[in-house]
């Protein structure tokens, strides 16, 4: 199965196994796909991940360097506003855990890869890495990404592979929405909220209730 | 052969722990008998052992996610949504319990007590003459021994103990039933709701879905604290499970012993007095084996394994099984296939949100083929579906970094209002499981081969089960409604029914109107395997009332000494 639209996956959260299927929802976010897409809809890409001949997973584990660097995009992404940002709420481990565990080999090597590729634009553009440009010139490297992304993943056949930028934006928002800062900070979050109220006045600038989980 | 056998013996035998297995042994111990109650899986204790029930999303490594990992060791469940960080305790091990797949069946279990009571989908609606009739007008299958009137005593019972929320809507197709007050639609369904009154001739029905969450507290529970979090087990008991409800109810009478990690292996058969005389039990920590006795037996290990342990067992009298003289043993398994619909944008609410996270939606009752229409299929289908403002995933896909990128992404967004179809599959022999020999399990037993595929009519209905959903849609004013079909196959709708169908004739089916196997009076299957057909309505809520009028008539039957 594929799950390529959002709305698809906008109705899933709509049927009777509801929390788990919205679980999938939020983790997609509804969105066109994105590069650890194949583990979350549960369809294993056919082709075999790469394994070193003594039989061990190819992938290294990200340095707490590379960890900062992660930070810095997802805090370019997500910056100190009225509420904390992604870098507070050590959004680039929990990016590093997900790619480790939870992507692909393929995927693996198209994000990191992508962290390469990044740091060699911003040596061309700033002649010095990602993480020591300025904030200024980070947010013009990555607007300029996003709308490479966006174009890229707009028009992309399905089993294209997914843009490293796309990867790494979906892995700031979901890790930083579901950090305790984005649920608590600037979402809000109630554990148990004791009722149901159908039907409330809202106000534009009021933030969403959190997932429960 | 066995390496012990328990003295004591017992009034009754109850195998499995779910939904089915938990009425069983209330209705049972609460007439007064000895109940055995034998579960495969391991003890999960009421509240106690939710480990996660309470967990915030930021206590989640991959924040309920799935990692390769997970998806190297459930390859089963990784199929479809089950797979998940936050409640991977309560599905199987699949390496330890495999199956055989003739053609793809997902097959979602979950081994433990309570079985899949603790991640249900609490849907609850009772099941009309609509459906009872519809083998025998159709021609098809074999005529349901049952109708309503008969269930519908029962319907009321298990209500009011499970506690159902929901709405009387006066629909003969849907009927009502003992209902504590529905959770409320929000404006969006309300609207699309209100819209639909008066279309379609007003014969479309946006009601309440009908939920085993209470809404008032019931002894020992609380009531829905709107908090979504069902499937991890809930500390307030507030949906109804095994652990919840039937229980400490059943506990309560004093005449319950609960045995997990005992594996029925077979089901014991005397051939002179033509009844069961226990089943005997592998132990699946120590693998030692144990007969125990009782005067009736009980099946409600849930569908598919009810049937493969009908499929081992009095294979000295009978080589298809205990319940095979019919020919109809495995045969006729059906599921709802489902995974399809159409949704879109609720325009003229921006100012409009809700509290809480209420743990289900709205449902469309069955229109199709009923009530003078009439399609190329045969049967029809519901809709399952809500209303909501979308979150802050909808921003991955959209343009943009940066401080008001965030800020915006942690308002909610577009109202959005779908439903997802739910059609009935109908009977088929073809449809079946069988041993297969060349396949053990941990312990040493054959493993099911499944051997079960949609056909035309399926093909069919699906073309209106997701058309439908888009007109009706837009229709009530809903904006760039969109329609998908993600696929299914077998099993995915997690309601396996059929392989031991209840029906007239000993000849044609292997269960009896009262849920005995026509071969062995004292041995009762009152779990989806009885279904003779599937509806399109969610099937548990019929397993309830199907056990406690079967644990009923078992007792008067002892009582008469008839068994």
């Amino acid at each position: 199965m594929s799950l390529d639209t959002d709305k698809p996956l906008l109705a899933q959260s709509l049927i009777d196994r509801r929390e788990a299927i919205k679980r999938v929802s939020a983790l997609l976010g509804g969105a066109a796909l994105i590069g650890g897409s194949a583990l979350w809809t549960g369809c294993a890409p056919k082709d075999s991940p790469p394994v070193a001949a003594d039989g061990t997973a190819a992938f290294v584990p990200f340095t707490a360097a590379e960890i900062a660097y992660l930070d810095e995009i997802a805090d370019t992404i997500l910056p100190d506003t009225k509420t904390p940002g992604a870098k507070a709420a050590k959004t680039g481990a929990f990016m590093a855990v997900m790619v480790a565990d939870s992507y692909q080999p393929k995927d693996q090597a198209i994000f990191r890869d992508g962290m390469k590729t990044l740091d060699a634009a911003a040596e061309t553009a700033n002649k010095t890495t990602f993480v020591a440009s300025t904030p200024a010139h980070r947010l013009a490297l990555l607007e300029t990404l996003d709308k490479e992304q966006k174009a890229y993943m707009d028009t992309k056949k399905p089993d294209d592979p997914a843009h490293y930028f796309r990867m790494m934006k979906e892995l700031s928002l979901l890790g930083y929405f579901t950090s305790e800062i984005g649920c608590t900070q600037a979402q809000r979050y109630i554990e148990s909220p004791g009722r149901y109220d159908p039907c409330l006045p809202y106000t534009k600038g009021e933030v969403s209730w959190a997932s429960h989980a | 052969m066995q390496d012990q056998v328990q003295d004591q013996a017992y009034d009754a035998i109850v195998v499995g722990s779910g939904i089915s297995g938990g009425w069983a042994a209330k209705e049972l111990t609460e007439k007064g008998l000895k109940v055995l109650l034998l579960e495969r899986g391991k003890n999960i204790e009421h509240i106690k052992d939710y480990v996660n029930a309470t967990k915030a999303p930021w206590q989640y490594p991959h924040r309920g996610g799935r990692t390769t990992d997970m998806i190297k060791h459930y390859p089963v469940l990784a199929r479809d949504y089950p797979l998940n960080e936050k409640n991977l305790d309560y599905w199987v091990d699949e390496r330890e319990s495999p199956y055989t797949e003739a053609k793809r069946f997902d097959w979602f279990r979950g081994y433990q007590v309570g079985g899949r009571s603790l991640m249900w989908g609490r849907q609850s609606y009772r099941w009309s003459n609509i459906d009872f009739d519809a083998n025998a007008k159709d021609g098809i299958a074999v005529d349901w021994p049952i109708r309503y009137e008969e269930l519908a005593p029962w319907y009321d019972k298990v209500e009011k103990f499970a506690g159902i929320a929901g709405n009387r809507d006066g629909l003969e197709v849907l009927p009502d039933g003992q209902f504590m007050p529905p959770h409320k639609l929000n404006c969006g369904e309300e609207l699309v709701g209100n819209k639909l009154k008066k279309l379609f001739d007003g014969k479309r029905h946006l009601i309440h879905a009908r939920t085993a969450n209470i809404t008032q507290p019931l002894p020992g529970r609380g009531a829905c604290q709107s908090r979504d979090a069902c499937w991890l087990g809930c500390p307030y008991g507030a949906y109804f499970s095994t652990q919840s409800s039937t229980l400490p109810a059943a506990v309560a009478t004093g005449n319950l012993t609960l045995k997990p990690f005992a594996i029925v292996s077979e089901v014991l058969y005397d051939k002179d007095k033509k009844r069961a005389s226990g089943v005997r039990v592998i132990d699946a920590v120590t693998n030692a084996t144990t007969d125990y006795k009782a005067k009736v037996v009980f099946l409600c290990a849930s569908t598919l394994n009810s049937a493969w342990l009908l499929l081992r067992s009095a294979t000295d009298i009978w080589p298809g099984g205990l319940g095979s003289s019919s020919g109809e043993l495995g045969n006729n398994l059906m599921d709802h296939h489902f995974r399809l619909g159409a949704a879109g944008d609720l325009e003229g609410l921006d100012d409009k949100y809700y509290y809480g996270r209420k743990p289900t939606g709205f449902y469309i009752p069955r229109y199709r083929n009923v009530f003078g229409d009439k399609r190329e299929y045969l049967r029809g289908f519901g809709y399952q579906g809500s209303a909501s403002r979308e979150g802050w995933s909808r921003a991955i896909a959209e343009a943009g970094i940066g401080g008001a990128f965030k800020d915006a992404a942690a308002e909610p967004g577009q109202w959005t209002v779908g439903g997802m179809a739910f059609g009935e599959m109908l009977p088929n022999h073809a449809n079946k499981v069988t041993l297969d020999e060349t396949t053990k399990d941990k312990w040493g037993l054959p493993v099911l081969k499944i051997d079960c595929a949609t056909g035309e009519n399926e093909a069919k209905m699906r073309k209106d089960m997701m058309a439908d959903m888009a007109e009706m849609l837009a229709a009530a004013g809903v904006k760039d409604v969109k329609t998908y079909d993600l696929g299914y196959f077998p099993g995915q709708g997690i309601h396996e029914m059929g392989t031991a169908r209840m029906g007239k004739d000993p000849k044609t089916s292997v269960l009896n109107s009262h849920n005995q196997v026509w071969d062995a009076p004292n041995v009762f299957v009152t779990d989806g395997s009885g279904m003779t057909s599937a509806s399109c309505v969610n099937p548990s809520l019929t397993y309830m009332a199907l056990t406690a009028r079967a644990a009923d008539f078992a007792v008067s039957e002892l009582t008469k000494r008839n068994l």
